[in-house]
């Protein structure tokens, strides 16, 4: 197969993969579902990092490493938000827990 | 060509993903799935140093420490109210970056298809930046929160697309060094960026917000095609298509299309209301006279909005649940699927101050429950329980499914002023014989009425 067909390929069975992983999610998790998924296009960074590695001369660079630093941003401080948001429906799972009678696994 | 083994462990990571997207759709396994995600982006980024051969290392590795300081304290100080508009902004320099890559590759494209690929990963990771950058100013109301339409913005948003496109073409037809060619294509896909996204009304934002996620995504995937990273691909495209439907489930949770909350406010009629700011009458009271109201009521129901997260009084309005549930009332919360500034972003807030999930009643059940409570106590919200939404279909928010706060006994609504909502929309339901307004910062009022309730 003509590698840009492969990729072409690979793109669209991507897309009824991304389309059926979320479609039946509750709109509690509307908010931390869209910044995981926020999260995991800042995988650009890979992108940055190999085009500022192979850039010739300095304005190359420049574009390359302001590109790196937005796309670093992207990645590392989407995760972080999103595990705060989801940190804090985990807080309530004990207190579920004590509200049932019958106690739990623990 | 890269390694067999490390196309192996990208094609780990990409699966990683998807577990990840998988898990963060459901409340147990939410957090182990950003985690998976987080560790699989961490994998690729190690295994991208170790198999392309880099230069101007010690660069890229200030960058990203530079990245890291800005990011990662940003993301733990935000105020969880403020949350939105910090993932906007992370959504937008990430399409920021995916712009930025394809149009350093232009030049080195071989072929048609990547070529394309390039063209069209720097027009829309323009828009996602500028658009970004315009709801984060938006959420942050540093501009205002109602549509902006500008003179002939129809026209300018038009004739900016078409020069979008025709430098698209041209570009693609020069080929390889048209740098400055590309610098004018991302100029002007920012300002279609910033057309696109400033004559939505405010309460609309979030769902652009989403779409502008989508955007990026399938930036990053057109990048990946171009550099040959299935990685890239494959991560941009999940989110692509997963921003996309998530992008339809939240319209449809307000009642709306994506093209009419995009285009709507070009119609004109959208401002409906919004100089009407009336003199007519409204009742108000006291605290002691609504703790009496909320004592005395069989069941109350709360309706959370977000005047209670900027009030922080989340942990003031649980422990007057708890007052009232001792007393035998018999206490919830109706949740808005759009309450607060973003869908599910109350139950984020609620969760933060210890409420019980079960306490929390989604919108379909609340409804049922509203026409048999005694008092609904009105937090913060508005727009929420707005009943123009169902009756005036020249307002904005005609269509929205709302709360039905207007079918309870009495209403009880605390407000810290007659404003209207973010919506900029009036709301009938003030001045509704049977509701009655407690004025004054939530906080304080709810302070008021804890001890008011504990004094009875």
């Amino acid at each position: 197969m003509d590698p840009s067909i492969a990729l072409l390929t690979i793109f669209v069975l991507a897309v009824f993969t991304g389309y059926e992983v979320v479609s039946k999610v509750s709109s509690t998790l509307h908010t931390p579902l869209m910044s995981g998924a926020n999260a995991i296009h800042g995988i650009i960074l890979v992108g940055a990092v190999i085009v500022a590695g192979h850039a010739d001369g300095a304005a190359e660079l420049t574009v390359g490493l302001i590109a790196v630093v937005l796309a670093t941003l992207n990645l590392v401080g989407g995760f972080v938000v999103t595990d705060r948001m989801l940190e804090m429906f985990k807080t309530k799972k004990p207190v579920e827990a004590d509200a049932t009678p019958r106690g739990g696994a623990e | 060509m890269i390694p067999i083994w490390a196309q192996v462990t990208y094609l780990g990571a990409a699966t990683c993903f998807v577990l990840a997207l998988k898990g963060l759709s459901s409340p147990k396994t939410a957090r182990a799935g950003n985690m998976l995600g987080a560790a699989a982006a961490l994998v690729a980024m190690v295994v991208t140093f170790v198999v392309y051969e880099l230069d101007h290392l010690p660069w890229i590795l200030v960058a990203i420490a530079v990245g890291c300081a800005i990011g990662v304290p940003a993301a733990r100080r935000v105020a969880m109210t403020a949350m939105p508009q910090l993932v906007a902004l992370f959504n937008g320099v990430g399409g920021g970056a995916a712009g930025l890559v394809a149009y350093l590759e232009l030049s080195a494209a071989p072929t048609v298809f990547p070529l394309v690929a390039a063209v069209a990963t720097v027009a829309v990771g323009s828009v996602a930046f500028s658009g970004s950058v315009v709801t984060f100013l938006k959420l942050q109301e540093l501009i205002t929160t109602r549509p902006v339409t500008p003179p002939a913005g129809p026209a300018l948003f038009a004739a900016s697309l078409l020069v979008t496109v025709v430098l698209a073409v041209v570009l693609y037809a020069e080929g390889a060094d048209a740098a400055w060619l590309g610098a004018l294509l991302g100029v002007v896909a920012l300002v279609v960026g910033v057309l696109l996204v400033l004559p939505v009304g405010g309460a609309d934002v979030p769902i652009v917000i989403s779409l502008l996620n989508a955007f990026t995504g399938l930036a990053v995937a057109a990048s990946g095609y171009v550099l040959g990273n299935a990685l890239l691909l494959i991560g941009g495209t999940l989110v692509g298509a997963s921003g996309s439907i998530l992008t339809r489930l939240m319209a449809q949770a307000m009642g709306r299309s994506v093209v009419s909350i995009l285009f709507g406010a070009f119609k004109g009629g959208s401002t409906a209301g919004a100089g009407a700011a009336s003199e007519r009458p409204v009742r108000s009271a006291g605290v002691d006279d609504v703790a009496i109201m909320l004592a005395y009521a069989r069941r109350v129901i709360i309706v959370p909005g977000y005047g209670l997260a900027v009030a922080q009084a989340q942990h003031t309005v649980q422990e007057l649940v708890e007052l009232l549930e001792k007393r035998g009332v018999d206490t919830a919360y109706a949740i808005h699927p759009v309450a607060g500034r973003m869908p599910g972003h109350m139950n984020v807030l609620l969760a933060e101050a210890n409420v019980g999930y079960e306490q929390l009643l989604e919108m379909e059940t609340a409804n049922g429950q509203l026409r048999t409570a005694d008092v609904a106590l009105v937090v913060g919200a508005n727009d929420v329980v707005n009943p123009s939404a169902r009756s005036s279909p020249g307002s904005p928010i005609y269509g929205m499914p709302i709360l039905d706060a207007d079918q309870a006994g009495a209403v009880v609504f605390m407000k810290r002023s007659m404003r209207p909502g973010f919506a900029g929309i009036e709301n009938e339901l003030l001045y509704d014989p049977k509701t009655t307004l407690l004025f004054g910062d939530a906080k304080t009022s709810l302070t008021g009425l804890v001890s008011a309730v504990k004094s009875l």
